[in-house]
C-alpha cells in the first residue's frame, strides 16, 4: 500500500476506565445537586468558575503536566477519559478547558521559567482561564495573513491591532496570541509570527462583545492599543511561532470535543423512540450510533498514538473533519427522523428545545479551531497531493 | 489490559503476523488485480484457491486439535483485509467462518470451499425431530462453487450447527452485483452430513453477525486500494494544463475518501478486536458490546463503500468504468458486500432496537466501555 493509514484498536486499560468511573460519579453528584443540566450546556461564567475549582480539587486539570509545576504526570489516556466524560455530559468545563487542552502544554514547552512557575499552578488550581488569539478581522483560518503587531520596546513588546472571534476573551485571565513581529518572507510565508502570553488585565485591551446566532455571547473582538508585554512572556521563538502552533494541533483536533457537541439531541431521540417505538426512528438511532461509535473508536486510537509519543497530524485532521461534519449534520438528521411524530407531548417539547439549541450551534462546528477546508488540505498533503 | 492469560500476547502477535504476511504475499503474487481483469480464464482463481489451501488459510480459524491451522479468529479475520485489498473473488471469508462455526460445535475441519449461512434476515433453516433439514437461503454467496454449507439451524427452541451438502439443495443460480455467485438455496427435508448443538454463546443471528463483520473488513480493504489507485492516478494525470492533484477540489475529494478509508479500517479493526477478546472472556453474541461493535462496523463501512466508490470513480473519469481498468473489481465488490448477511438498514434497525433497552444516558455508558 502506498498510503499507510493505520488505526490500532486501542482498549482503554482498566485503571483508565476506573478513573472514568470516578469522573462519572462526580458528574452525577453535580447533576443531582443541580450544578448543571446535561441537555442544556451553560455559559454562566460563575457556574463554570466554581465547577473548575471542584474539578481542580479532584486533580483533573493539568493532570499530565510535570510534577515540578503541580501536575501529576499522568498518562494522556487518563486525560482523554476525563475529558470524554466531561464532554459527553456537557459539563460546564469552559473555564479551564482551553488552558488544560492547549495553553498549558504550550507554556510547558515554550514559556520562560517565571511564567511556568507562576501560571501553571494557577491553571491546575482552576484559577486561571485562557483564550486563544488567532483570527483577525481580515484573516480567519488564513493565519499567515495576521497583521496584529508586536513591536520591540524597552523590557518587552508593545501590541497594536485587533483579534476577532476570540472565545471568552472578555472573561479569560490570559491569552496566548499569535502576533506579527516581522513581514513574511517571499520564500517562507509562514515566517514572522510570534506567540506571546498576554495578561488580559493589562491596560490598553478592550473586548467588544459579538453575539452569535445561537443567542450565546462568547465571541469577542479584542482591540490592543499599545499593550505592553514583558520580555519573558514571549512564547518560544521570535518569528517562528507557526511551527510551534502546528505541533500542538494533533492534541486539539482529535479529541472527543470534535464529535460530542450535539450529543444531547441523539440522547433525546433515543428517549423519544423508547416512549413510542417507530421502526424508522430506531433505524435512524442505529445508524447514528454506529457512526458515533466509529468516530469515537478512531479518536481513541489517535489518543493511543499520542500516548505512544507519535505525531498523528493527518489522522487527527481526519477525526476532526469527519467528527465535526457528523456533529453538525446530527440535528438535521434527528429532525428528519422524527418528522412524522405527533409533536404534542411534553417530552416532545423538551426534545424540541434541545433540537433548536443544537441546530443553532451547528454551523460553527465545522469552522471553529480551523475550518474543515483547511483540514482537508492537511489530509491531502499527507497523501502527497500538495 | 484484559488479555486472556491463556494466550500470551506475544505468541498471538507472532502467529498473527505470520499468517497475515503469508496471506498478503499469496494474494499479491497470485491474485493481482490487473491479472484478474486481463485474464479471460474462468479458472483464474483456481490457482489462488490452491495456494490458499496449500498454506492452510482456509483452515485458519479451526483449532489444531480439529485439524485446522489454529490461527484464531483475530488473525483469520485480519487477513480478509488483504483479501479485500485485491477484491479477492473466492469464498475465503465464507470457508473460514464455516470452519470456525463447525469447530465451535466440535465438528472437525472439512476440505474444500464451504458456504456459510444463513445470510439474510429472512432466511430460516430448521431441523425437525428426525434431524432432517428444511429451509431457504435467498442469497447464499458462492453456493454453486462450494461442496458444502455450514449453517445455523433452529431445532425446537435450540440452535444447531449443521453441515449440509450443496448437492442436496435445490439451487437457483443468480449473480451478485459484482458478477459472482449469489445463489438461492432450498433444502427440503434432507439429511445433513452432520449436526451438533451450537454453543451457548450463539444467537440466532450469529451467522449474520460474523458474515457482516467479515464483509466490513473486506470493504475496508477494498477501500484502501481504491484510495491508493486514485491517489496515484490524480498525481500523474494532467488536465487543463496541470496534474489533477493540483486542483483543490480534487484534493478535497481525495481527503474525504481518505476519511472514509480511515473510519472503515478503524471500526472494522475495533470490531475484530472486540469479538476476539470478549468471546475469549466467555461472553456471547448477545453481548451488547459485541453487537454494537459488529453492527457499527457493518453500518459504517456500508456507507463508506458508497461514498468511496463514488469518489474513486469520479476522479478516475471514464477510464475507471472501462472493463480493462481494475477499479470496478473493487467498487462493485465493495458495493455488493453491503447486502450480504443483512444490509445496513436492517442492522441499523436492530441496533436502534437494542438501544431502546436503556435510556438516552445509557447510550454513553455502552459507547465508553472500551
Amino acid at each position: 500500500m502506498t498510503t499507510t493509514l493505520e488505526f490500532q484498536p486501542i482498549r482503554l486499560p482498566p485503571a483508565v476506565q476506573a478513573l472514568r468511573g470516578e469522573v462519572r460519579a462526580f458528574l452525577h453528584e453535580e447533576m443531582s445537586a443541580g450544578t448543571f443540566d446535561p441537555d442544556f450546556p451553560t455559559e454562566d461564567w460563575d457556574v463554570c468558575r466554581k465547577f473548575a475549582r471542584k474539578v481542580a480539587a479532584r486533580g483533573w486539570i493539568g493532570m499530565c503536566w510535570p510534577k515540578a509545576y503541580g501536575g501529576q504526570e499522568r498518562s494522556f489516556l487518563e486525560r482523554y477519559v476525563v475529558n470524554e466524560e466531561m464532554q459527553a455530559h456537557h459539563a460546564p468545563n469552559t473555564f479551564y478547558f482551553t488552558a488544560d487542552r492547549q495553553s498549558g502544554p504550550t507554556l510547558i514547552k515554550y514559556a520562560s521559567e517565571r511564567i511556568k512557575a507562576e501560571v501553571l499552578p494557577k491553571i491546575i488550581a482552576g484559577e486561571a482561564s485562557f483564550c486563544i488569539g488567532m483570527s483577525e478581522p481580515d484573516s480567519g483560518s488564513d493565519l499567515f495573513a495576521a497583521k496584529c503587531k508586536a513591536v520591540r520596546t524597552d523590557g518587552g513588546w508593545k501590541i497594536q491591532g485587533t483579534k476577532i472571534w476570540t472565545t471568552n476573551a472578555h472573561r479569560a485571565d490570559y491569552m496566548i496570541g499569535l502576533f506579527r513581529t516581522s513581514p513574511s518572507l517571499p520564500e517562507n510565508h509562514r515566517h514572522g509570527l510570534t506567540s506571546f502570553l498576554v495578561d488580559m488585565r493589562a491596560s490598553g485591551i478592550q473586548c467588544n462583545p459579538i453575539r452569535q446566532m445561537s443567542g450565546i455571547h462568547d465571541f469577542n473582538e479584542v482591540v490592543f492599543d499599545e499593550v505592553f508585554v514583558p520580555e519573558d512572556q514571549l512564547i518560544g521563538e521570535v518569528d517562528g511561532a507557526w511551527k510551534q502552533a502546528t505541533t500542538e494541533l494533533a492534541y486539539e483536533r482529535s479529541g472527543p470535543e470534535r464529535f460530542l457537541e450535539t450529543l444531547t439531541v441523539l440522547r433525546a431521540l433515543i428517549d423519544l423512540d423508547r416512549a413510542e417505538p417507530v421502526p424508522q426512528v430506531s433505524e435512524s438511532v442505529g445508524r447514528l450510533v454506529a457512526e458515533l461509535h466509529s468516530l469515537r473508536r478512531m479518536s481513541v486510537s489517535v489518543a493511543g498514538m499520542l500516548e505512544a509519543g507519535r505525531e498523528p497530524a493527518v489522522e487527527a485532521a481526519i477525526v476532526k473533519d469527519l467528527g465535526t461534519a457528523w456533529e453538525q449534520d446530527l440535528p438535521q438528521r434527528v429532525r428528519l427522523a422524527v418528522a412524522r411524530a405527533s409533536q404534542g407531548s411534553a417530552a416532545y417539547r423538551r426534545f424540541e428545545d434541545i433540537l433548536q439549541y443544537c441546530t443553532r450551534i451547528a454551523p460553527k462546528l465545522t469552522v471553529q479551531g480551523g475550518a474543515n477546508e483547511v483540514l482537508r488540505g492537511i489530509i491531502a498533503r499527507g497523501l502527497g497531493l500538495r | 489490559m484484559d488479555e486472556d492469560p491463556k494466550r500470551p500476547g506475544t505468541l498471538d502477535n507472532d502467529m498473527d503476523t505470520l499468517i497475515l504476511d503469508a496471506a498478503s504475499r499469496l494474494f499479491r503474487e497470485t491474485a493481482d488485480l490487473q491479472l484478474a481483469v486481463l485474464s479471460r480464464d474462468p479458472d483464474f482463481y483456481a490457482t489462488v484457491w490452491s495456494g490458499i489451501e496449500e498454506i492452510g488459510l482456509d483452515a485458519a480459524a479451526v483449532p489444531e486439535d480439529l485439524g485446522g491451522s489454529g490461527a484464531g479468529l483475530r488473525a483469520s479475520l485480519g487477513m480478509l483485509r488483504a483479501a479485500g485489498n485485491v477484491a479477492l473473488a473466492v469464498p475465503l471469508a465464507e470457508t473460514i467462518l464455516a470452519g470456525w462455526l463447525l469447530a465451535q460445535a466440535g465438528i472437525p475441519l472439512q476440505s474444500g470451499k464451504l458456504a456459510f449461512g444463513p445470510s439474510g434476515f429472512h432466511d430460516h433453516i430448521v431441523l425437525d425431530s428426525d434431524g432432517r433439514l428444511t429451509g431457504r437461503i435467498v442469497h447464499l454467496p458462492f453456493a454453486r462453487d462450494c461442496s458444502r454449507v455450514a449453517l445455523l439451524a433452529q431445532r425446537g427452541n435450540t440452535l444447531w450447527v449443521v453441515l449440509a451438502d450443496i448437492q442436496d439443495a435445490e439451487l437457483s443460480v443468480r449473480d451478485s452485483l459484482a458478477f459472482e455467485p449469489l445463489d438461492g438455496v432450498e433444502f427440503h427435508q434432507i439429511k445433513p452430513v452432520v449436526a451438533a448443538p451450537a454453543p451457548a454463546a450463539f444467537t440466532k443471528d450469529t451467522s449474520l453477525l460474523l458474515g457482516s463483520l467479515a464483509r466490513s473488513i473486506q470493504i475496508a480493504g477494498a477501500l484502501e486500494t481504491m484510495l491508493d489507485l486514485t491517489t496515484a492516478y490524480v498525481r500523474e494525470r494532467p488536465a487543463f494544463g496541470k496534474t489533477l492533484s493540483r486542483f483543490q477540489v480534487v484534493q478535497h475529494a481525495l481527503a474525504q475518501l481518505a476519511g472514509e478509508v480511515s473510519v472503515s479500517l478503524s471500526v472494522a479493526a475495533s470490531a475484530v478486536d472486540a469479538v476476539d477478546t470478549l468471546l475469549g472472556q466467555g461472553r456471547g453474541f448477545d453481548d451488547p458490546e459485541i453487537r454494537l461493535e459488529i453492527m457499527s462496523a457493518r453500518i459504517r463501512t456500508s456507507s463508506a463503500a458508497q461514498i468511496g466508490a463514488r469518489i474513486a470513480h469520479q476522479l478516475h473519469g471514464a477510464l475507471g468504468v472501462t472493463d480493462e481498468h481494475v477499479l470496478h473489481r473493487l467498487t462493485l465488490r465493495a458495493l455488493a458486500w453491503r447486502d450480504d448477511y443483512g444490509n445496513e438498514v436492517q442492522w441499523s434497525e436492530e441496533l436502534g432496537a437494542m438501544l431502546r433497552h436503556g435510556d438516552g444516558r445509557a447510550l454513553w455508558a455502552l459507547l465508553a466501555k472500551r
